[in-house]
């Protein structure tokens, strides 16, 4: 590209710190007119900091701020509207009892009344221009994540901006959704806004930049021309050292059956079927990733297992490993009416890393020797409780998993994400359990924490534990399983075996069920992408 | 029979409309995303300020030698307990909205210092009127019920309809007011937005914090004037001590009953003045009067197992609320 275009936002030696925490370090940022820009970085880097600035959200401590080459202040979101500035952010700025089309108009000035007809017209008018589908008087609720997407989108653009901000935008997208996004991204291109895209997926800041920015622990690393550079280069650059992108696969042992269900169905509250005729089996010393769009049954699958909702028909049935390793097989249990202490009381060791680590997880506001006491507590004798071993414990998580706290007293909820997993995940290993099931464990982590909790998950797989992946990230999941179960709106659309299948058809299964027919006999390079 | 029923719905529409004012108060500051539970407090500070307000007036223009007009009598009586009402909820705006201190706490305070402002108030002046403080009957005739010349006198209707004093009407206007400004007003699309989530408001340009000063401080100008009400109508002019008592917690729970609609506010409050009028009306023989008191809170422990069990989005209490905000917490 060439030099001489215009910049159409120029940042210049931004500092902004919450507390003691650096969140950006003399940060720079140029991005010309009409180019995608991907800022590129590893969680906890500062780009969402760094574009909050741009969109009016925080305030700078030190730094200039230029759009079209002049020198401007924005201290609100509507400074940036009126800048020309938009942005859609990760966590969507929506209204969920509210249409789209007030979503839209919300905030802008105008007659004292809204004219809904004539709000319907543009979005309408924007949405063709653009490749979007929108029906402006449907309420957000019942809409689908990426059609909330589309709203956010709309949103901005209904309030003139050229300079459009999308944070993270692919993180909830399954992939043929995100090709649709970055369809609309070109044409947005062509049509001459400039687009800053934040994103830590290598492959995609690849497709869809001109440029890429980096950067690392709040500071600016570089900008390179996307065309100049591959997936190697730029992680070195996010994380500061070479690393292997690779995700190991040990041999799976082929061990015993572990966990059983059986045409599970369960009916929420407000009666709808979140898991419908759901049957699979687990085996001791392997891996069984599920992968599916955010909402498609996960959360109901692992609380059905650990016993925390019990299901509404379908049978759950743990055979535990034999105590001397003989050859007969054990017994099987039905676990499927039984709370967790009820499981935990037969002496069935269930792990569980939920999802929502410090809400369901661990106490936030309790210290890391609390929190791995709330595993085992009920085991001593008498009415105190034992605080020695948890502590001992504790320091041992502490050193072997690398843990970065000032001490054992220091309370979870001021630990960063990848240490409050790290918790959380060897506070479950520690109990040596049968079955480990893990929800979403690296998201949020950083590259270097992630890949150490792959390595921690493929240790317990090696102990032979049968693990439960829940995972978001495709690559991720088809790297790490030794088998790959799809959930589509809380049925399984196919189980297969990662290595024989591509990115897109399981992300065609992701979307609907009829998705896995006949995949099973095709082969195709799966790792690929994310080598 | 046909007596009996009318009386009855008249009585209940007289004692319907503090809690309906008291209400339309709440809404509005609850769907700036503001759990206020200084209703009863404001509704106290507006009922002895009104009171006072009027007394004063009376008082000044006699010791003038001049005769006091009801008309004006009536506007000073509303005009500072609105003012006391919005100077109580100021308070509470300002110590949950830039303070960021707990809305419930806060709003407990409020309550409590509102009813003993106004029991302490009502006595002062008591003792120094030499016993009790009352207004004359020209204040007393303008907050009596209207006579409208062809409407008022049509049999049955015209008794139900078009024979309530003027606040009775001023609740139920702004009531449809409000139902107006919520529903197709620009200001009350960005209100509600600002009591869902106020963080989505404010990335849409809206400014949280002037939104929610202006309903919560209008808010409560409202339930003072509902108080008001209490001092000039319900007990006629004369400070009795604790009037408001219980009143105040009644029109919170009225707020869940009507499901945050102003509209529906004005059924549901002509449906809590009957239960608390009933004993006068409805003698069950037996049936001790404290039962008949009992009622309208049981009514409203109904109303919150039934709305909790429904759990329906959009009649639901605004997402955000009870919620302080802050743009740059992480």
């Amino acid at each position: 590209m060439n030099e001489d275009v215009p910049l159409a936002v120029s940042m210049e030696h931004i500092y902004k710190s919450f507390g003691r925490v650096r969140a950006n370090v003399d940060v720079r940022l140029q991005l010309r007119q009409g180019e995608i820009l991907a800022l590129l970085g590893e969680n906890g880097s500062g780009k969402t900091t760094l574009v909050n600035m741009l969109s009016g959200v925080y305030f700078p401590d030190h730094g200039e701020i230029y759009v079209q080459g002049r020198p401007v202040t924005i201290r609100s979101p509507r400074d940036a509207f009126d800048l020309r500035i938009g942005m859609i952010h990760q966590h969507f700025k929506l209204i969920p009892v509210l249409t789209a089309a007030e979503n839209i108009a919300l905030g802008l000035s105008g007659s004292v009344t809204l004219n809904r007809k004539s709000i319907h017209a543009e979005v309408a008018r924007l949405a063709e221009r653009y490749g979007f589908e929108l029906d402006p008087a449907r309420k957000i609720y019942d809409m689908s994540v990426s059609e909330k997407q589309t709203v956010e989108i709309i949103k901005v653009l209904y309030r003139g901006a050229d300079i459009l901000i999308l944070d993270e935008p692919t993180a909830v997208l399954t992939p043929l959704e995100t090709e649709k996004l970055f369809a609309v991204l070109r044409n947005m291109k062509a049509d001459g806004k400039s687009i800053i895209i934040i994103t830590h997926k290598l492959h995609e800041v690849l497709a869809i930049s001109d440029r890429v920015e980096i950067l690392r622990k709040g500071e600016f690393i570089a900008t390179v021309e996307t065309a100049t550079t591959n997936q190697a280069r730029l992680t070195e650059m996010m994380v500061g050292r070479p690393i292997n992108l690779m995700i190991e696969r040990p041999e799976a042992s082929g061990g015993p059956e572990r966990l059983e269900l059986n045409a599970l169905t369960c009916v929420d509250h407000e009666g709808v079927t979140t898991l419908d005729d759901v049957s699979f089996t687990v085996y001791a010393g392997e891996i069984l990733g599920i992968a599916g769009i955010a909402g498609s049954g996960q959360r109901e699958l692992c609380e059905a297992i650990v016993g925390l909702n019990p299901p509404t028909s379908g049978s759950i049935s743990y055979s535990p490993p034999h105590p001397d390793l003989a050859k007969t097989p054990c017994e099987k249990e039905r676990i499927d009416r039984l709370s967790p202490g009820a499981i935990a009381r037969r002496g069935i060791s269930m792990a569980f890393v939920p999802e929502d680590r410090l809400g369901m997880g661990l106490v936030a506001s309790m210290d890391i020797t609390d929190n791995v006491m709330l595993r085992g507590y009920r085991k001593g004798k008498g009415p105190f409780v034992d605080r020695v071993r948890p502590k001992a414990l504790a320091e041992r998580l502490i050193e072997e998993l690398e843990i970065v706290t000032p001490s054992t007293s220091t309370s979870v909820g001021r630990l960063s994400g990848g240490n409050v997993q790290k918790v959380l995940l060897g506070r479950e290993i520690a109990q040596e359990p049968g079955v480990l099931i893990v929800a979403y464990p690296v998201r949020g982590l950083d590259i270097n924490s992630s890949y150490k909790i792959y390595d921690l998950l493929n240790e317990q797989k090696a102990r032979g534990v049968a693990v439960v992946f829940i995972g978001e990230d495709l690559d991720v999941l088809m790297e790490i399983s030794d088998r790959l179960l799809v959930l589509c709106g809380g049925r399984i659309s196919g189980i297969v075996d990662p290595r024989a299948v591509t990115k897109e058809e399981v992300g065609l299964m992701m979307v609907h069920v009829a998705g896995a027919e006949g995949l099973d006999s095709e082969t195709g390079s799966a790792t690929g992408e994310a080598a | 029979m046909i007596d009996i029923v009318t009386a009855l719905l008249m009585a209940a529409v007289l004692a319907g409309t503090p809690l309906l004012l008291g209400a339309l108060g709440e809404i509005l500051t609850e769907k700036s995303g503001n759990l206020n539970l200084g209703v009863e407090g404001m509704m106290f500070m507006g009922a002895i300020t009104g009171l006072i307000g009027s007394y004063c007036y009376e008082q000044a223009l006699t010791a003038a030698g001049i005769v006091p007009n009801g008309v004006i009598s009536a506007l000073v009586a509303l005009t500072v307990s609105f003012l006391a009402g919005a100077f109580g909820a100021l308070i509470y705006a300002f110590l949950t909205i830039t303070l960021r201190a707990n809305q419930n706490v806060t709003g407990l305070i409020l309550t409590i210092f509102g009813t003993g402002f106004g029991n302490f108030f009502g006595e002062y002046f008591g003792l120094a009127a030499g016993g009790y403080v009352a207004v004359s009957s020209v204040t007393k005739a303008a907050f009596s019920p209207l006579h409208i010349p062809l409407l008022s006198e049509i049999p049955i209707l015209g008794k139900l309809l078009f024979q309530y004093n003027w606040m009775v009407y001023f609740a139920i206007a702004l009531a449809l007011g409000m139902f107006w400004f919520f529903r197709v007003s620009r200001f009350g699309l960005n209100l509600r937005a600002v009591g869902e989530d106020p963080a989505a408001a404010d990335a849409a340009g809206i400014n949280v914090s002037r939104y929610r000063y202006l309903a919560t401080v209008i808010g409560g100008g409202i339930c003072g004037i509902g108080g008001m009400y209490m001092s000039m109508v319900t007990t006629s002019g004369v400070w009795v001590h604790g009037c408001v008592t219980g009143y105040g917690w009644l029109a919170v729970a009225l707020v869940i009953f009507a499901t945050w609609s102003p509209l529906r506010g004005i059924l549901v409050a002509i449906i809590f003045g009957g239960l608390m009028i009933m004993r006068m009306y409805v003698s069950i023989p037996g049936l001790p009067a404290q039962i008949y008191d009992m009622v309208p809170y049981v009514a409203t422990i109904l109303v919150l197992i039934i709305t909790s069990v429904r759990q329906s989005k959009e009649h639901a209490m605004p997402a955000g609320c009870g919620l302080n905000y802050f743009r740059e917490e992480r």
